[in-house]
């Protein structure tokens, strides 16, 4: 391995965890209370700093301060072990995404494996383990249900995310995650394929499949990332916390980490998948110019904040469903839609000319 | 693929591995041996096979560990760790699985090849995804369409299974 | 008795439900979008803005003691407001007033005049009751303080919340 490779990697692992991840999931919670505050008529954080500007920063400080309390239980190893494992799924996904295009001729994506995507959901399923030993190791009731329901719901949710992302997939004819994006870059968004191409019917027969596949994977993801419709391992009301209900202190800002980050993660994927990762009409890549190159990156990370704004939105339009309704829904109607999508896209693909 | 790297996830596999049999606490056996496959995902991503690699922990540690979790924690397998030792059955397990290395052994120091050097593998023009695709739909069709039926067969048969009494 | 909750019979639109979630969206984007534009009434940012401006004349704040327009306490220590109190958060130490002084016919001044405001239910009563006119409750609310003993409010305190009252009866006051 040439030391530029290495380098020019851990500059991107440095640069993206430390400089736009972590800072992006403290100001999404800032941005969660702003944003829900808004929806309800109220002004939110406004105290620390200008507009509450500085809010992370003291609930980081506070968090930090407090008293980091083990119940005596609880299984201590295991105990210990929940957050670390609740927060390295959702910023491991992270490496696979395509974050931007080029910059100054190396490519902004830190891993750009073969199986992008299968790698995506692989270290993402893992992400309920977390959940579930925190559940355990706890050893009080709540949380417990909070696990049992985090693994059955994942385990559900996880069916209709891989089959509602394989009509992109059977477009694409790659699982790489660039591949995906220059497919975008080439032939319109998948949210819309037929922009650009307006009069070709084809294109706008193709778009019906897309938009179920958008819809579904969203929903999926919305399950997989614990967000509201679907929060019900946490459920405040009827479970007190859920699975982070015994936990303090930084063990609990992991969690509250870990859920942020990987929802900052699942928008980075819909994003990549569905509305060109960082292409946006009318501006060239990073080859053009450096500059160029700065500006992929942020259009990129622009629709990651578009995205994370609907999920806050939704997040505080919808309440809660029931445990039974969630399989149902999961097992009853997105994983039938998913499975008739991959057919009506195949179909599509086989019978009508391409391009 | 680094010697190092080899003997750290043959080594973290071997020792999880035990560590599945030895933990007397279930969930504790459950979670060594999601690390266990792990490592055997590590050791096939080595090999430049994501594909199989990435499935591994997709399937077994993403998914069907999570079922069993899931069962052992609705079951509450509390009792267990505190059984008592069968001392019997563990030596006759213990002698079993030697009894297995030693053939191990003993067919691969008979195997020809075993002691020559194989030429490095040259690197798949295509994804590997793209090559197991071609080949599952062209020499190995028949065998995977009766997987599917297979799989089919005890969807249903799950779905009987579970199905309530009419009443 | 157990009653079964008749569920309703949706259509098929309902039950898609997808329209319903769209209409559940668009009204909480209304409201973010009105609250972006400013049009949404918010609460008062409390320390900033008060009500103090607007608090009626009624409002019944915390009790003080008052001077009339000479400077005069009004306060005679009669102790009516101290038997009248609720809570007893009220306690008075009378003393004499010396005959040299102007006001010498009323007899009794208060020596000490405290009001424990962690007692204090600002009922108002010690104000109906007294017949001097002396104690008021002001529009003083916001009353804090760090320790027991800084909520005890004396009689100097007192006389700064209550400060000087015009237009009442000084029937002490020596006939022109």
């Amino acid at each position: 391995m040439d030391s530029f490779l290495i380098i020019t990697s851990l500059l991107k692992i440095v640069g993206i965890l430390f400089v736009v991840i972590l800072p992006m999931v403290s100001y999404a919670v800032y941005a969660e209370r702003k944003v829900s505050a808004a929806i309800q008529d109220r002004l939110g954080p406004n105290r620390v700093g200008p507009a509450g500007l500085f809010q992370p920063i003291a609930d980081m400080l506070k968090l930090l301060l407090k008293e980091d309390f083990t119940p005596r239980t609880a299984n201590t190893f295991y105990y210990w072990l929940a957050p670390c494992l609740a927060v390295m799924p959702a910023i491991i996904t992270i490496a696979v995404v395509p974050f931007g295009s080029t910059l100054l001729g190396v490519p902004m994506v830190i891993a750009d494996v073969n199986i992008g995507i299968l790698f995506v959901f692989a270290i993402a399923s893992l992400g309920v383990y977390g959940i579930v030993l925190a559940g355990w190791a706890s050893n009080s009731k709540y949380p417990f249900l909070g696990g049992i329901r985090s693994s059955s719901q994942m385990i559900s949710y996880e069916l209709s995310l891989g089959l509602a992302v394989i009509p992109v997939f059977l477009l694409v004819g790659s699982l790489r995650l660039t591949s995906v994006v220059q497919y975008q870059i080439e032939h319109g968004w998948f949210i819309a394929p037929f922009v650009g191409d307006w009069l070709n019917p084809w294109k706008w027969l193709l778009a019906v499949p897309m938009i179920i596949s958008f819809v579904v994977f969203v929903i999926a993801i919305f399950a997989e990332t614990n967000r509201l419709p679907f929060d019900l391992p946490e459920a405040e009301q009827e479970l007190a916390g859920g699975y982070h209900t015994e936990y303090s202190s930084m063990k609990f800002a992991l969690f509250f980490l870990g859920e942020y980050a990987a929802m900052i993660t699942g928008s980075a994927i819909i994003a990549t998948l569905f509305f060109g990762g960082w292409h946006f009409p009318g501006i060239p890549d990073g080859s053009h110019g450096w500059i160029f190159g700065l500006i992929n990156i942020a259009v990129f990370f622009a629709k990651v904040a578009a995205l994370i704004f609907v999920f806050m939105w939704v997040r505080w339009t919808l309440p809660r469903f029931r445990y039974d309704q969630l399989m149902r829904l999961g097992w009853l109607f997105f994983f039938e839609i998913a499975l008739v999508n991959i057919f009506i896209v195949a179909a599509i693909l086989a019978y009508l000319p391409n391009k | 693929m680094s010697p190092f790297l080899f003997w750290f996830f043959a080594l973290m596999m071997l020792v999880f591995g035990i560590a599945v049999v030895v933990n007397r606490n279930p969930v504790a056996s459950a979670l060594s041996l999601v690390v266990s496959f792990l490592g055997l995902a590590a050791l096939f991503v080595s090999l430049d096979a994501y594909f199989i690699g990435i499935i591994q922990v997709l399937v077994y540690a993403g998914a069907v560990m999570v079922l069993f979790l899931f069962i052992i924690m609705l079951l509450g397998l509390r009792a267990e760790a505190r059984r008592q030792i069968n001392w019997l059955a563990s030596a006759g397990a213990i002698a079993v699985a030697l009894a297995l290395v030693l053939q191990i052994f003993y067919v691969v120091g008979h195997f020809k090849s075993a002691g020559q050097r194989f030429p490095p593998l040259a690197r798949p023009m295509t994804d590997d995804v793209r090559n197991i695709g071609a080949l599952l739909f062209s020499n190995y069709n028949l065998p995977f369409q009766i997987i599917g039926v297979l799989v089919l067969v005890a969807t249903i048969g799950v779905i009987l299974l579970s199905r309530r009494e009419p009443r | 008795m157990a009653i079964t909750v008749p569920r309703p019979k949706l259509n098929w639109r309902e039950r898609m439900y997808l329209p319903a979630i769209v209409a559940g969206l668009a009204i909480t984007i209304k409201h973010f979008k009105n609250m972006l534009l400013g049009r949404t009434k918010v609460t008062m940012q409390y320390p900033e803005e008060k009500w103090d401006s607007s608090l009626p004349d009624h409002y019944r704040g915390a009790p003080a003691l008052v001077r009339d327009e000479d400077g005069r306490v009004r306060c005679v220590a009669c102790q009516l407001c101290e038997f009248i109190c609720p809570p007893r958060a009220i306690k008075i130490i009378p003393d004499e007033i010396p005959s040299t002084d102007r006001f010498a016919k009323v007899e009794k001044y208060p020596e000490e005049f405290d009001i424990d405001m962690i007692r204090c239910i600002f009922c108002g009563m010690c104000e109906e009751v007294c017949p001097e006119q002396a104690i008021f409750l002001r529009k003083d609310y916001a009353i804090t303080g760090f320790t027991r003993a800084d909520m005890i409010h004396d009689k100097e305190k007192l006389l700064e919340i209550g400060g000087v009252i015009h237009g009442v009866i000084l029937k002490w006051n020596e006939k022109k």
